[in-house]
């Protein structure tokens, strides 16, 4: 079985840290067209924008085709067939799939039936590692290393898979952590115990402002409203949970703030012209980021 | 022998083994974990008998039937704490010792609605994990935990 990147927990530190020294050269000469007789497959079973332009811009600058659907209503997968038919079928035309399936698994499952390899780009709630990995380029680059550094996660710390992945990959790195949530989207029990058992310090805050000024990195998550059993306690958390250019005023100079986007209102408009602004940038290092997965799992990195 | 026979409420066999401590709501699961709807042999059981240790245990007794380790490992996602007899000519002749199995596949349904295995042709696949006195199963696809002592039990084709 190739080696595929289906969850964080697939690499090593030592990955991780080849990964983004890799995603670095790419970002300092962005078109190296190394893959030039490869194939790169997109099959996205459910709409993702941004990641699949993402993975296919990655694709194109490396020099490979790319094939692939962003929507599974016109394939054959609306006649009945099976993940593992579509795959098995792909992985013969094919170097590498890129993947993003609504059901939870499904990645996991591809990758042990295909012949090549494949990168999650998303399966339901559970994993999103090139995620993950662009935010860790993204936390390394603006910071200049990635120890020792002052967290700060904002939103929905219970259902965000993306806080909960970056939270593990970034436990190989003494971090110390600030949890800001409205006590109904908390972060969950387990990935606690998983920080005391590494011994990794936390705080949780329900007030967004007052834990600004010792954070190094912010990091934004959007707070969904079908999340709440009460409509009430959502409109009172919405506006606690948006960030203005005003609230900045104690920021540390080196601080930035992230966010996986889209946004709606948890970042006002005013904060994109601060210096503190970070996540347009980070979007764009998803393309190094995933040129490297791509690469790496090629055997070209 | 007479004396003996007469208290049993499930009636002895000669050869086979005999399963016993099983928690009375977990019986079903068993049965279908060791697939004895399909058994042709003599299969005798008993529910909602009086038990020091559960309150309200199981027995199954099945005549000529001997079973290989990782057979009747599985049983212990519903019943870890089952006594497995072996019997020949009336007597017992060992006493298996269940060990929990690292990894359940095809037997356990996981219980997020989400996952692959729900929707798809796909076996199920679980690491099994130890959290406190409780067993977890850990599906090999979703990542999601499910409980050992809740879980549905797959029927067999």
């Amino acid at each position: 079985m190739p080696k595929s990147l289906i969850s964080i927990h697939d690499f090593t530190k030592e990955e991780i840290l080849h990964i983004l020294d890799v995603a670095r050269e790419f970002e300092q000469n962005k078109s190296q067209r190394i893959l030039q007789d490869k194939v790169v497959a997109t099959l996205f079973f459910e709409p993702s924008t941004r990641t699949r332009l993402s993975f296919e811009t990655a694709a194109n600058r490396l020099g490979a085709r790319v094939i692939g659907f962003s929507d599974a209503g016109n394939t054959s997968v609306s006649k009945g067939e099976t993940l593992k038919d579509t795959i098995k079928m792909v992985s013969n035309y094919v170097d590498i799939i890129v993947m993003r399936h609504p059901l939870e698994g499904s990645a996991r499952y591809a990758s042990e039936v295909a012949s090549v390899p494949v990168i999650n780009a998303g399966d339901g709630a559970n994993q999103h590692p090139s995620q993950t990995l662009l935010d860790l380029y993204t936390i390394r680059q603006t910071q200049g290393r990635l120890d020792n550094i002052n967290i700060n996660m904002v939103g929905d710390l219970k259902y965000g898979r993306t806080v909960h992945s970056l939270l593990q990959a970034m436990s190989h790195f003494s971090p110390k952590f600030t949890f800001t949530a409205p006590s109904e989207l908390k972060m969950p029990q387990e990935y606690k115990d998983f920080l005391d058992k590494k011994n990794i310090p936390y705080t949780e805050r329900l007030e967004l402002d007052k834990g600004i000024a010792e954070t190094d990195i912010l990091y934004m998550t959007r707070v969904q409203q079908e999340r709440f059993s009460d409509p009430m306690e959502y409109e009172k958390v919405k506006n606690v949970y948006s960030l203005t250019a005003s609230m900045l005023d104690n920021a540390k100079p080196n601080m930035k703030i992230l966010h996986p986007l889209p946004r709606v209102t948890e970042i006002s408009q005013d904060v994109d012209d601060t210096p503190y602004a970070y996540y347009f940038k980070q979007a764009e290092n998803g393309v190094y980021v995933r040129m490297a997965i791509i690469a790496y799992l090629l055997g070209y990195k | 022998m007479e004396n003996t026979i007469k208290k049993l409420k499930v009636s002895a066999i000669e050869n086979g083994t005999v399963l016993d401590h099983i928690p009375a709501n977990q019986l079903f699961k068993v049965i279908n974990i060791l697939n004895l709807t399909d058994c042709r042999n003599q299969v005798t059981f008993g529910t909602n008998l009086e038990s020091k240790l559960l309150g309200k245990k199981a027995i199954i007794k099945i005549a000529d039937r001997y079973f290989a380790d990782d057979e009747i490992n599985k049983i212990t996602l519903v019943a870890p704490q089952a006594k497995i007899n072996v019997i020949k000519n009336f007597e017992v002749v060992e006493k298996r010792i269940l060990t929990v199995p690292s990894e359940i596949t095809g037997i356990a349904k996981c219980s997020n609605p989400k996952c692959i295995t729900n929707h798809q042709p796909v076996p199920t696949r679980f690491a099994t994990v130890a959290d406190g006195g409780h067993l977890k199963l850990q599906c090999h696809f979703c990542e999601k935990m499910t409980d050992a002592e809740n879980v549905v039990i797959l029927a067999k084709n």
